[in-house]
C-alpha cells in the first residue's frame, strides 16, 4: 500500500488481492471434487481458477507462477475433458498443487524467493498423471524461453499429430464493450500452433460511414496444431456469445513441414493481419514491435483477467475498501460512544428531567449511535472460510508428515468473526490441529485395532453462541492420556509429585507453560511451543480456551471469544471504590445477600442459596486484590452470573453503577496480562474502568492450584 | 532540537523522584501530563500504579520511586507523569516534578562506579554534574520491564 503513487503497483496489488479470492475458489472446487462432485461446472470453477491466476501472472511477467499454473492448468484441462478421472492419489496431488500456487503466489507477492524445487518436484508429478503427453508439455513449456524459433525448432523433433482448423471469428460490438481484445486472442490462438491469420476487410465502409465503435473486420485464420479443437475453442472462452465464431476441423497429416522461416513469416502476417485494423479499431490495440516477443507467447494474455470478470455474471456487488479506512471508522465510532457517554453523564448531572427534550434526543442519539456501531462492526466481520481453508492444508501437510490417515471436517464456515480475529487465530489453529492430527490420532493399525474407521476424523466447527463466537477441534483419536499427562508434570515439577487432581484439572495441565506431551520429538509438534502459548494468544484476543477428553474417544478443544473487539455491552459496577465492567451477557440477575443465605463450604470456599441451589460465592474486591476478606457478606450485592460452560458463579459487588456500551481498549500494550482482566474501557469521566472476564477469574480461583497457574503466567508474561 | 552537525549533543529533562535528581534523554519522552487518578491493575508488581487515558489509549503508569525503590512519595497535584516510548510502547513515569532540560555533550558523562548492590544503579546509564548537582540518567530499557508481547 506504501506505493500507492504507483499505478502499476496499485494493479498489481489488486492483482494479488484477487489472486487470494482464486486461490479461495479453488480450494473450494476441489474440495467439491473430492467430495465426489463430478458436474462439469465444478472443475470448470477450478481450471479457470488456476487459468485466470496464470493470465494474470503472465501480465505482470512472474515466470514462475506462470510456468506452474501453466502446465498445472493442463492437468486440469484433461481433467475437464472428460480424458482423466482423478482417483484419490491425483486428487491429493491437485490439493498439493492449488497449495503450491497459493505459495507460489505469496513469494511472487512478498519478492520472496521462489520455491523451484517443490515447483519442479509437483511438475514431474503432474507430468506424470499425463502419461504420454508429457513431451508435448515439454514443448509447452519451452514457451517461455524468448526466443522467436523456439516453437518451429521443437515442433519437428516431437512429431506430432497435427490438427488443421479454419476458424472464422468475426467480433461483434459487444466485444469492445467488455474490453477484450481481438489481436491478444489472435496471438494466443497463434501460441497453438502454425497460424496464417487473414484479415477480411470487405465489410469496411467508407471512412465517412464508419462508425468508431462497430467492429468490421472478420479474421479468417488457418491453425495447424496439436491442439484438440476445445483447446481452441478455449482461447474464445472469454469472447463467448460476443462474436461469430466458426471452428472447422480437418486432421492433417502434413506435420513435420515446418520451417523456421516460414514462422517468422507467419509471425509477421499475424502482427500485420493485427495492426492493419488497428489504425480503425476504436480499442487502442497496443502495438508490439515485431518479432522482440515470439507470436507463440501463449502467456500474453493481460487482458484475461478483465475478460474473466466480464463474463462472470455479478452475483454481487462488492467493493473493496482499505483495511486502514475501515480502522479508522471503527475508532470514530468508538470516540463516538466514548463521547456519546460523557455527554449523557454530563446530562444526568444537569438534573434534567427524564422527560425533558434533551434527555429524548439523547435516547435517540444512542440508537443511532448503537445503529452505526452495529453496521461497521459488519463491515468488519467475515466468513471463518478462509481460515478452514488454511487448515485444510495444515491437515493435509500434517498428515502427510506423520503418515496418518486424516480427514477434515468443516461445520459452520459461514460464521462470521471480526476480521482482526480471524488473522490472529491463524497461528493458534494451526498449532491446535497439528496437535490434533499428530497426537489426538492413533496411527491407522491402531484405530482399526480398536474398532474405528481407518482414517481419523479432525473436525473445525464454528458457530454464535450467547453473544460470543465458538471454535471447536475436535479429534477422534485414543483422548488425553492423563496417566501420561500428570506423570509429566510431575516429572517436570509442574504440580506436586502426591497431588491429587480431577480429571478436568488434568487436562488443563496441557495449558500450562514448559509442559509438553510429545513423547518424542515429531517434525509437526514438539518444538518447544506448546498449548500455553495457544492460551496466552486466545486470552490476548480476549477469549477463552477449555479442553474436554473421552478416554479412547477423542478430545475437544474449544475456543470462545468475543463477537467484536471493539464494543461490549457491559454492567458498570463499583467494587472497593473502582469502576469495573462486566459483560453484560455473563449476568443472569442481581441479588442482595440475607444474613442466612451464605453457607461456608470449606475455610475460604463459600456458596450462596439462590433457589434451592448453590452457587459458589466470591468476593470480587478479594479476589482482585482491592481488599481483605471481610468478615461478613450479609447485606452485600450480588450478581449472579452464568458462563458458556453452564456453571454459575456469584460475585459479590459493592452496587451497579449502569447497563451500558462500553468501548473496548485493548491492553496489550501493558506490561503483563492480568488474570481475570479482559480489557479496559474509558467512562464518561475519561477515567479508565478495567472490563472483567468473570470466566477467567472463577476458573483462576475455582480450582485450588488456579492461583499457581495464574501466577506462572504472570511470570511468562513478566519475562 | 539539537544543533545539526554537533552529534555529540545530548539534552536531558531532568526531574526528581523522592528528592533525588534523574534525567533521561529528551528523545524518549514524548510529553509531559500532569497527575491524574490511576486505575489500579488487579495483581500486579508494586511499582506499576495502574494505567490512565491517553488521549482515547490505555496507558500504563510506573511509580519511578517505587521502582527505585526510594520511598514513595504522597501523590499530590504537583507530580506530573512523563510519557515515554520505548520500541514503539508508551509509558508514563510518575515523577515528582520536573525540572530542567539541560544540554550537555557526551563527554560530560561519567560511568558510574560499578556499585552492583545498589539496586537503583543498575538502572542508571551515568552520572554528570550541572551546576555542583549530581544528575543521574537513567537507562530506560531497565526501567521499564519489557512488553509481555515479548514473552509470548
Amino acid at each position: 500500500m506504501s506505493e500507492q503513487n504507483d499505478p502499476m503497483a496499485e494493479i498489481r496489488a489488486s492483482f494479488f488481492i484477487e489472486c487470494e479470492e482464486l486461490l479461495e475458489a479453488l480450494q473450494d472446487g476441489l474440495q467439491e471434487l473430492d467430495d465426489g462432485a463430478d458436474d462439469p461446472e465444478t472443475i470448470n470453477v477450478v481450471f479457470r481458477a488456476v487459468h485466470s491466476i496464470k493470465g494474470g501472472a503472465g501480465a505482470f511477467g512472474l515466470e514462475a507462477l506462470v510456468r506452474f499454473a501453466h502446465r498445472y492448468e493442463t492437468v486440469l484441462d484433461e481433467v475437464r475433458a472428460g480424458r482423466m478421472t482423478p482417483d484419490s492419489d491425483s486428487m491429493k496431488l491437485f490439493f498439493l498443487a492449488a497449495d503450491h500456487v497459493s505459495d507460489l503466489v505469496r513469494a511472487c507477492r512478498d519478492e520472496a524467493p521462489i520455491p523451484e524445487a517443490t515447483s519442479d518436484e509437483l511438475l514431474v508429478r503432474l507430468d506424470a498423471l499425463l502419461g504420454d503427453e508429457v513431451e508435448e508439455e515439454e514443448a509447452d513449456a519451452a514457451d517461455f524461453t524468448p526466443l522467436g524459433f523456439s516453437m518451429s525448432l521443437d515442433l519437428p523433433e516431437i512429431e506430432p499429430e497435427l490438427n488443421s482448423f479454419e476458424i472464422r471469428f468475426k467480433p461483434e460490438q459487444e466485444i469492445f464493450a467488455t474490453g477484450n481484445e481481438p489481436a491478444t486472442l489472435l496471438r494466443n490462438l497463434c501460441g497453438l500452433g502454425t497460424a496464417t491469420v487473414r484479415c477480411n476487410t470487405s465489410d469496411l465502409p467508407d471512412l465517412e460511414d464508419l462508425a468508431p465503435e462497430a467492429p468490421y473486420i472478420e479474421w479468417i485464420i488457418s491453425l495447424q496444431t496439436e491442439a484438440a479443437e476445445a483447446e481452441v475453442r478455449d482461447i474464445f472462452e472469454f469472447v463467448d456469445g460476443l462474436c461469430v465464431l466458426e471452428i472447422t476441423g480437418t486432421k492433417s497429416g502434413d506435420d513435420g513441414d515446418v520451417a523456421p522461416t516460414e514462422s517468422i513469416e507467419t509471425e509477421v502476417e499475424v502482427e500485420q493481419a493485427i495492426a492493419a485494423p488497428t489504425a480503425i479499431a476504436p480499442v487502442s490495440v497496443p502495438k508490439k514491435p515485431q518479432g522482440t516477443k515470439p507470436a507463440s507467447d501463449t502467456e500474453d494474455s493481460g487482458a484475461d483477467p478483465e475478460s474473466k470478470k466480464a463474463a462472470a455474471p455479478a452475483a454481487k456487488s462488492v467493493v473493496r475498501v482499505d483495511l486502514e479506512r475501515i480502522e479508522r471508522l471503527v475508532n470514530l465510532v468508538g470516540e463516538l460512544v466514548i463521547n456519546q457517554a460523557m455527554l449523557s453523564q454530563s446530562l444526568d448531572e444537569a438534573g434534567l428531567s427524564p422527560h425533558s427534550d434533551a434527555m429524548n434526543g439523547l435516547e435517540e442519539f444512542q440508537r443511532l449511535t448503537r445503529d452505526i456501531q452495529d453496521s461497521v462492526m459488519m463491515i468488519r466481520a467475515q466468513p471463518v472460510k478462509s481460515l478452514f481453508q488454511r487448515m485444510s492444508r495444515i491437515v493435509r501437510e500434517a498428515s502427510a508428515a506423520v503418515e496418518k490417515e486424516v480427514r477434515l471436517v468443516t461445520e459452520g464456515e459461514g460464521t462470521e468473526v471480526d476480521k482482526t480475529v480471524i488473522e490472529r487465530l491463524a497461528d493458534p489453529l494451526t498449532h491446535m490441529i497439528r496437535n490434533a492430527v499428530d497426537h489426538g490420532l492413533e496411527i491407522s493399525e491402531k484405530r482399526l485395532a480398536n474398532g474405528k474407521s481407518r482414517a481419523g476424523t479432525v473436525t473445525l466447527m464454528a458457530a454464535h453462541r450467547s453473544g460470543r463466537v465458538i471454535i471447536e477441534v475436535t479429534d477422534d483419536g485414543a483422548g488425553i492420556n492423563r496417566e501420561r499427562v500428570l506423570e509429566i508434570a510431575v516429572s517436570k515439577g509442574l504440580v506436586p509429585p502426591d497431588v491429587q487432581l480431577t480429571d478436568g484439572e488434568i487436562d488443563n495441565l496441557l495449558f500450562l507453560p514448559g509442559f509438553s506431551t510429545a513423547s518424542q520429538v515429531s517434525a509437526l509438534s514438539g518444538r518447544g511451543v506448546g498449548m500455553d502459548v495457544v492460551k496466552t494468544s486466545i486470552q490476548s484476543l480476549g477469549g477463552r480456551i477449555s479442553i474436554s477428553s473421552e478416554a479412547g474417544k477423542g478430545t475437544k478443544f474449544s475456543i470462545s471469544l468475543p463477537l467484536t473487539l471493539a464494543v461490549l455491552d457491559g454492567m458498570v459496577v463499583n467494587v472497593a471504590g473502582e469502576t469495573l465492567v462486566l459483560p453484560l451477557n455473563v449476568v443472569v440477575e442481581t441479588l442482595s445477600l440475607g444474613p442466612d443465605d451464605v453457607q461456608m463450604l470449606r475455610p475460604g470456599a463459600y456458596v450462596v442459596k439462590v433457589r434451592g441451589g448453590f452457587v459458589p460465592l466470591y468476593d470480587l474486591g478479594v479476589m482482585l486484590g482491592y481488599r481483605a476478606q471481610r468478615k461478613t457478606d450479609a447485606g452485600a450485592i450480588v450478581l449472579l452470573i452464568s458462563l458458556e460452560d453452564g456453571s454459575r458463579a456469584a460475585l459479590i459487588i459493592d452496587g451497579i453503577q449502569d447497563q451500558r456500551q462500553v468501548v473496548i481498549k485493548g491492553l496489550d500494550d501493558s506490561f503483563y496480562r492480568a488474570p481475570g482482566i479482559a480489557a479496559a474501557t474509558i467512562l464518561g469521566d475519561g477515567q479508565i474502568a478495567l472490563i472483567l472476564d468473570p470466566a477467567d477469574i472463577i476458573a483462576g480461583l475455582g480450582n485450588p492450584r488456579g492461583a499457581d497457574i495464574m501466577l506462572s503466567e504472570r511470570k511468562i508474561a513478566n519475562e | 532540537m539539537s544543533d545539526q552537525g554537533q552529534t555529540n549533543d545530548l539534552e536531558l529533562l531532568t526531574f526528581r523522584v523522592a528528592d533525588q535528581e534523574y534525567s533521561l534523554d529528551i528523545m524518549s519522552v514524548r510529553e509531559i501530563r500532569g497527575w491524574t487518578r490511576t486505575t489500579p491493575m488487579p495483581h500486579a508488581p508494586d511499582f506499576m500504579r495502574g494505567v490512565i487515558n491517553l488521549r482515547g489509549t490505555v496507558l500504563p503508569v510506573m511509580d519511578l520511586a517505587r521502582r527505585l525503590n526510594l520511598p514513595s512519595q504522597e501523590t499530590n497535584d504537583r507530580n506530573v507523569i512523563i510519557v515515554v516510548k520505548l520500541q514503539g510502547t508508551l509509558t508514563g513515569l510518575l515523577v515528582d516534578a520536573v525540572s530542567d532540560i539541560v544540554a550537555i555533550t557526551e563527554d560530560d558523562l561519567q560511568v558510574p562506579p560499578d556499585i552492583s548492590s545498589d539496586p537503583q544503579l543498575s538502572v542508571v546509564r551515568a552520572l554528570t554534574v550541572i551546576d555542583d548537582r549530581m544528575i543521574r540518567v537513567l537507562d530506560l530499557r531497565a526501567v521499564v520491564p519489557a512488553t509481555s508481547d515479548e514473552a509470548a
